[in-house]
């Protein structure tokens, strides 16, 4: 029985014509810290949305903990331990922040464990994974009055609060300053270290280089790198996808 | 009672209806298949077209695809101030979901309510000379009123094709439906551009409703029968795909005449409902979709 | 309020209203409340899926004539006491209801809509070519002049709809203030995320489609006795699917509330202009409201209130 977490075999995924995803091979063993970066447009979120569930009609083969994810729906994949946070955020408007971490929590974590959580339980768990994100004092407001920042922060504790075996944090630091980046790493960190594998999507190369045990490059669909994070970025096709021929 | 005669007329019935369904389901081709807007109260302009021919037939004796040519600004216009009032209220707000259809569906009662108090529920004729004339070749029969309605449709669309494919604001509209973002880098307004395609899939609306009341008598409620054929046309064709909603339109007009000569007319609408529940379970992208 | 005690509370206005009505005597005043509260059922019903969920049901006539048109199939075949057709009619509609969801709530929003139509128009064709139950010459039911214990037939009918509301109402406070209608609320609000956050839309919707429907059967069922001659077009017909749209979202589509205020008042409304003006210029007045308030109040009456109040409170606070 392999510790690997995740298996991705020959991922391939078309859009009528145009090829998104081209024979993908990927593992991940559990405890990872896996970064992975691309170009704009190199198939990142596609990458994210096939593994996850989100996008169906994918060749080759997701395997998740010994077991092929193929036909599961995306709630499938998440009851089982695969949560992610949106490169837009999506949080559900209408409900107070405190409530929009109340879903997973009741969805997710209630559903695989099959206890029945009390409110008061579930309201504890919930700050508890707001305070992590630094959002304790926001858990009645909606939304709407969060900040670009505080809503990106809300996506991450969404994706937390399903208690995860395997986080994907698809940019979830763009547009933060300097020290938050820093917080969100040593964040992830953290729950690296409680045993959460995470698989880091950015651009922001400071905190992918400070995060990282090894360093995935995609371009135009393909994976052309993978290895050691500083190896990997001295590799000459990695520069010339980021600085152009 | 099956015999070769009857179904070659039934087939070529169908065809000629095909082509009056393409014009009808062109509209919806564009808002809906393009621009992603759920304009359910579409059949109810293309009666209000209808409406607009007779008088300007009824009245001046225009013949009313002409008339359906001159009322086609003022069709233009309300296109265009119905995606205003669209855009503004739901589509930027985010709320197309629920209260974009909900506002269509409101405007397609008001249209045919307003239609019933000022005509009337009597049934509206067009007097022109080809109404009631038929050329014969051997067994075939083609009436003029089916077959002008459709060789001008087959124009219209094909005028159109070009339009979207060769002119800057047609690759525009093409493009607006794919990349908002890539629009916007070209300088060009998402919102103009998706206001002139709503506002052109309301002035079809106009060419239709005047073949409407050219191949049947018209009155109010008659809109709601197109409801379910348009989309199904619509959805089967491939949502986008001009070609794809001939194809569509033509595949309905034959599956319509054909149950009609064989199993009775009170049949039909169940055909095109049925087509569409059917595409919609089994194979949603449609025969040509993007 | 648990969910017991709010139906005590609706059992109790029930029986005020009821009350008032025999004091009233006036029979008009139970063939108009009748159409009133059946409205508030299929608002109710309509709001569980639209309102909720965010899924535009544009067919809730042919929920509502499956429910008649069972009861007359029914009579025909064995006659059978009222709240027994009620309940073959809450199951025939609700599997349809399930069946069709499963064929479409897989795609998106618009496209359950527009299946919903087709939907309605299929299920009247077929109806209308069935001559069992009358075709489209329609079907009488004799509706009987007396029943036991209350006497006038009549207002044993308005008794089993008031019955009707008060579960229908009392079915969507509940699904409301349950982990359901939280789930309800993340498939409206961004079902993607929903999925994301392990909420099973599918299997919800699929939930919110079967009780809304067997809601709207459940209206249906004792109408073939109310009108006494069933024909297709006034089964099916589009005042239904108008008004079961109008009445939530001009009330208000987020709660219970809304609907109930949506139909009460607006079915007023419609009884006073049919009876004065005539039936088309009902369906433009709901129209015409209906289109106002989707584009200047989207959170219908309950919103307006409710955006009132909050600006009152905020003014009453020190500056």
């Amino acid at each position: 029985m392999s510790a690997n977490l995740l298996e991705v075999e020959t991922l391939g995924k078309r859009f009528g014509g145009f090829v998104a995803l081209d024979g993908i091979d990927l593992t991940v063993a559990a405890g990872e810290r896996v970064g992975l970066i691309g170009p704009n447009g190199s198939g990142k979120s596609t990458l994210v949305n096939c593994l996850c569930g989100a996008l169906g009609n994918y060749t080759g083969a997701v395997r998740f903990d010994g077991r092929n994810v193929g036909g599961l729906s995306a709630h499938q994949r998440t009851r089982l331990g695969m949560a992610r946070s949106f490169q837009l955020p999506r949080p559900f408007a209408s409900m107070t922040v405190a409530d929009n971490i109340r879903v997973p929590l009741v969805y997710a974590v209630g559903a695989r464990s099959g206890v029945h959580m009390t409110n008061e339980q579930i309201v504890a768990r919930s700050t508890e994974m707001l305070a992590l994100v630094g959002l304790a004092d926001k858990a009645g407001q909606f939304p709407r009055d969060l900040t670009q920042v505080e809503m990106r922060k809300l996506e991450l504790a969404r994706a937390m609060a399903a208690e995860p075996k395997l986080l994907i944090a698809d940019e979830a630091m763009a547009g933060l300053s300097h020290s938050e980046v820093e917080d969100i790493v040593a964040l992830l960190i953290r729950l690296n270290e409680r045993g959460i594998t995470v698989i880091l999507i950015e651009h922001i190369m400071r905190a992918v280089m400070t995060f990282s045990q090894r360093l995935v490059v995609l371009v135009s669909g393909k994976k052309i790198a993978d290895g050691n994070p500083n190896e990997v970025i001295r590799n000459k096709e990695v520069e010339r996808a980021y600085l152009g021929q | 009672m099956f015999s070769p005669e009857l179904a070659v007329n039934a087939l070529v019935a169908g065809v000629l209806l095909g082509g009056f369904y393409a014009a009808v389901t062109i509209g919806i081709s564009i808002s809906f298949g393009i621009l992603d807007i759920v304009n359910i109260a579409h059949p109810a302009f293309i009666i209000l077209g209808s409406y607009i021919a007779y008088i300007l037939n009824a009245q001046f004796g225009i013949d009313p695809i002409i008339a359906a040519i001159i009322a086609l600004p003022a069709f233009y216009a309300l296109g265009a101030a119905i995606y205003q009032v669209y855009h503004v209220a739901f589509e930027m707000r985010g709320r197309e979901a629920l209260s974009g259809l909900a506002f269509f569906f409101g405007l397609l009662f008001i249209t045919e309510v307003l239609l019933i108090l000022v005509f009337g529920v009597d049934y509206r004729y067009v007097q022109a000379s080809y109404v009631d004339q038929s050329i014969n070749i051997g067994f075939i029969n083609l009436p003029k009123r089916m077959l002008i309605p459709c060789l001008i449709s087959i124009l219209m669309f094909v005028a159109l094709q070009l339009f979207l494919s060769r002119t800057f604001i047609g690759r525009a509209i093409t493009a607006v439906a794919q990349d908002q973002l890539a629009l916007r880098l070209m300088a060009a307004s998402p919102t103009r551009i998706k206001r002139i395609a709503f506002a052109i899939s309301i002035a079809t609306a106009s060419l239709a409703g005047a073949f409407l009341i050219i191949i049947q008598p018209v009155e109010p409620s008659v809109g709601r029968e197109y409801i379910g054929r348009v989309f199904a046309i619509c959805v089967l064709g491939g949502l986008g795909s001009l070609p794809g909603t001939i194809i569509a339109a033509m595949l309905l007009g034959i599956a319509e005449s054909f149950t009609s000569t064989f199993y009775g007319p009170s049949w039909a609408p169940a055909v095109s409902f049925g087509i569409l529940l059917l595409t919609l379970a089994f194979r949603p992208a449609g025969l040509l979709g993007r | 309020m648990r969910s017991a005690i709010f139906f005590l509370i609706a059992v109790v206005v029930a029986a005020i209203v009821f009350a008032c009505a025999l004091a009233i005597n006036n029979d008009y005043v139970f063939f108009a409340g009748y159409t009133v509260l059946q409205f508030i059922v299929l608002a109710t019903a309509w709001n569980i899926l639209g309102g909720y969920t965010g899924y535009v049901n544009f067919g809730s006539a042919a929920f509502f004539a499956l429910g008649a048109y069972s009861s007359v199939f029914l009579h025909k075949f064995y006659p059978m006491p009222i709240p027994v057709l009620i309940i073959i009619a809450a199951v025939i509609s609700g599997l349809v209801g399930l069946g069709m969801g499963y064929l479409t709530l897989r795609l998106r929003g618009a496209f359950f809509a527009i299946a919903t139509l087709a939907l309605a128009v299929v299920l009247q064709t077929l109806i209308v070519n069935w001559n069992y139950v009358g075709g489209s010459r329609g079907a009488y039911v004799v509706r009987p002049a007396t029943i036991a214990f209350l006497g006038n037939y009549v207002h044993y009918l308005f008794l089993l709809m008031l019955g009707l509301a008060v579960i229908a109402l009392t079915v969507a406070r509940t699904i409301e203030h349950s982990s359901l209608g939280y789930g309800f609320a993340t498939i409206r609000d961004d079902e993607l995320a929903a999925e994301a956050s392990g909420v099973p839309t599918l299997r919800l919707k699929l939930i919110a489609t079967t009780i809304s429907g067997a809601l709207m059967g459940m209206a249906g069922a004792p109408f073939p006795y109310y009108i006494g001659y069933l024909q297709p077009s006034s089964a099916f017909g589009l005042e239904y699917a108008v008004n079961s749209i109008a009445m939530p979202i001009i009330g208000g589509t987020a709660t219970w509330l809304g609907p109930l205020i949506g139909a009460i008042v607006l079915g007023s409304l419609q009884q006073y202009v049919t009876v004065t003006i005539s039936s088309s210029v009902n369906v433009l007045i709901v129209g015409l409201l209906l289109v106002v308030f989707v584009v200047i109040a989207p959170n219908g009456i309950v919103g307006l209130v409710q955006s009132i109040l909050r600006r009152r409170r905020y003014e009453r606070k020190p500056a």
